[in-house]
């Protein structure tokens, strides 16, 4: 049996160290892991826990990140609560995988801490990896800071485990600004989080012998089409229930309130900055600023759960502005932003139709600045004075040389 | 078997073995007294995937269960450790069986798939 941990109400912990503590208090039967900057201590510290007595399940090491989603699909196929974590390079090698998971619907839970994608190579944080993901037919959610990274991690076990769902979640964070920053984190003790997971529903284990059940199957013309719809119509229909479900339970235990959408001063905003990671908290900084000093009517909107895309809480969030600024911290490499992309489908659809302007910021770890945040928003009011957009639709910002934009 | 629309699937694209549950460890029961599933790769023919069959022959086998053990895909029917024959609905024809033989001469050798297994039992080569 394993030994609880004795924990302070406030212990100060980087978002790395939130991570490890809620996949330790999860119990896990099997985390396959293999080490990458900057996730390597969720891990290590993981490794740490199993050898301090604090574990029972079981850590395998593997070769790489391919082999280390691979083992948790086989662990979670046979009937186990499995976790692993990764970044960039990583998770880009595990790709092919999370396919796998999410096609085979395993409820694995997978840290994300973003990092860039090379060429060139480079450790630090941008929104690369959590992007490429997109598609894989997991569940993503996003940290802003230490604390939710460790909230939205024990979460996503509860969300993704439900026999309704069955579906992989990937709690992301930013790579160093979150993973390594030290910060007060409040957790739950080790009983509490445990009770608040519960134990894993086990759903048609491979390993019941009695039962047994093929995962992996083979399916052509004839069959692929319904399963893939299958798995889309239940990310599109199930999720957000459970998900409200989840972060209600969550805040009646913890008085900390989550939102698929997250707003800030989104009841009178007229400008708004739409946003991911550790950015938010900027934009809320700056929004909040400009509010005080200027009288300028400035929010700030992040979609907590960002796949599947809250198409209608996102409406609902930017039914009121005139301008928005969707702001992409991954290359488009030949389109426009991500958000940017998915806010203006929307919106498109809303009565309400904002100027729409996007801006690519903070590649590979470049610091986006509280006068990044105030430029952007002096932008919006242009526009939103304007009912157009009064600079080009992308633009990159932070960049040095000639100012670089499109359209 | 009749195909079903996306909401009528399991998710997961999983598919049970078994027709029902069973009472026991599916490995106590011997394979021809299973209940499979429609679904399950026994109930499926592949035999037309192979271009060279394996003959056996029982007159010279010595149960030993070497090709029972490398038949890749458990194609080898052998019941109380004594060989039975080949399952030709499944095998593949890679000839592993034929390699691992250890008697002289072999009790399983590659033929072509048209010959008769009779034709093939009665061209079997003398000892070496
Ligand atoms: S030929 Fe290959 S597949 Fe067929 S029985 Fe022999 S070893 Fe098995
Ligand atoms: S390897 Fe040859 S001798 Fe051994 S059981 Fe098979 S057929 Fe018989």
């Amino acid at each position: 049996m394993a030994e609880k941990m004795e924990l302070n109400e406030v212990e100060v912990w980087d978002g790395n160290m939130a991570a490890s503590q809620a996949l330790r208090q999860a119990q896990i039967d099997v985390v396959a892991a293999y080490p990458i900057t900057p996730s390597t201590p969720v891990v290590q510290n993981y490794g740490s826990f199993l050898a301090n007595g604090y574990i029972d399940g079981e850590f395998v090491m593997v070769e790489s990140e391919h082999a280390a989603m691979s083992g948790c699909v086989g662990a979670a196929a046979a009937g186990g609560r499995v976790a692993t974590a990764t970044s960039s390079q990583g998770f880009a090698l595990m790709a092919e995988v999370l396919y796998q998971a999410s096609g085979m619907r395993l409820p694995i839970v997978l840290v994300v801490v973003n990092r860039a994608l090379a060429a060139p190579l480079n450790v630090n944080g941008d929104h690369s990896d959590m992007y490429m993901g997109r598609d894989s037919g997991w569940i993503q959610l996003d940290a802003f800071n230490a604390q939710e990274a460790y909230d939205l991690t024990l979460m996503a076990f509860k969300i993704g485990e439900d026999p309704e769902i069955r579906l992989p979640v990937m709690s992301h964070q930013d790579g160093f600004i979150t993973s390594h920053t030290a910060e007060n984190v409040r957790p739950l003790s080790d009983d509490e989080a445990y009770e608040f997971i519960g134990e894993y529903p086990m759903v048609n284990a491979m390993l019941d012998l009695a039962k047994p059940v093929t995962y992996g199957v083979q399916t052509e013309e004839d069959w692929h089409f319904e399963h893939k719809a299958r798995q889309h119509h239940d990310l599109m229909t199930k999720v957000f229930g459970k998900v409200d479900e989840v972060f209600d339970a969550f805040e009646k235990k913890t008085g900390r309130k989550y939102n698929i959408v997250e707003k800030y001063d989104m009841d009178d905003a007229e400008v708004a900055i739409v946003a991911l990671g550790t950015t938010v908290d900027t934009a809320k900084y700056v929004a909040d600023n400009l509010r005080k000093t200027k009288g300028i009517k400035a929010g700030v909107v992040a979609p907590r759960l960002f796949r599947p895309w809250p198409h209608e809480q996102m409406m609902e969030a930017l039914s009121g502005v005139k301008a928005v600024a969707c702001l992409d911290r991954s290359s488009p490499n030949g389109a426009f932003g991500m958000l940017f992309n998915e806010v203006s489908a929307t919106m498109y659809q809303s009565d309400n139709h904002p100027v729409i302007t996007n801006y690519i910021y903070g590649l590979g770890g470049r610091d986006f600045t509280v006068e990044h945040a105030e430029e952007i928003y002096s932008e919006l009011v242009a526009n939103a004075e304007a009912g157009k957009p009064t600079t080009p639709l992308q633009q990159f910002i932070g960049l040095r040389g000639p100012k670089l934009s499109f359209y | 078997m009749k195909y079903l629309g996306w909401d009528e699937l399991l998710p997961g694209a999983i598919l049970f073995s078994f027709k029902e549950d069973l009472d026991k460890d599916a490995s106590y029961i011997l394979p021809e007294e299973r209940p499979y599933a429609e679904t399950n790769s026994h109930e499926a023919y592949v035999g037309d995937w192979r271009v060279m069959k394996p003959v056996y022959n029982r007159d010279l086998c010595i149960d030993c269960q070497f090709c029972w053990v490398y038949c890749p895909d458990v194609s080898i029917i052998s019941r109380d450790k004594k060989m039975i024959g080949v399952d030709y609905d499944h095998c593949k024809g890679c000839g592993i069986c034929v390699e691992v033989c250890p008697t002289n001469p072999k009790s399983l050798l590659m033929f072509e798939e048209r010959i008769p297994n009779e034709e093939a039992l009665a061209k079997w080569p003398e000892k070496e």
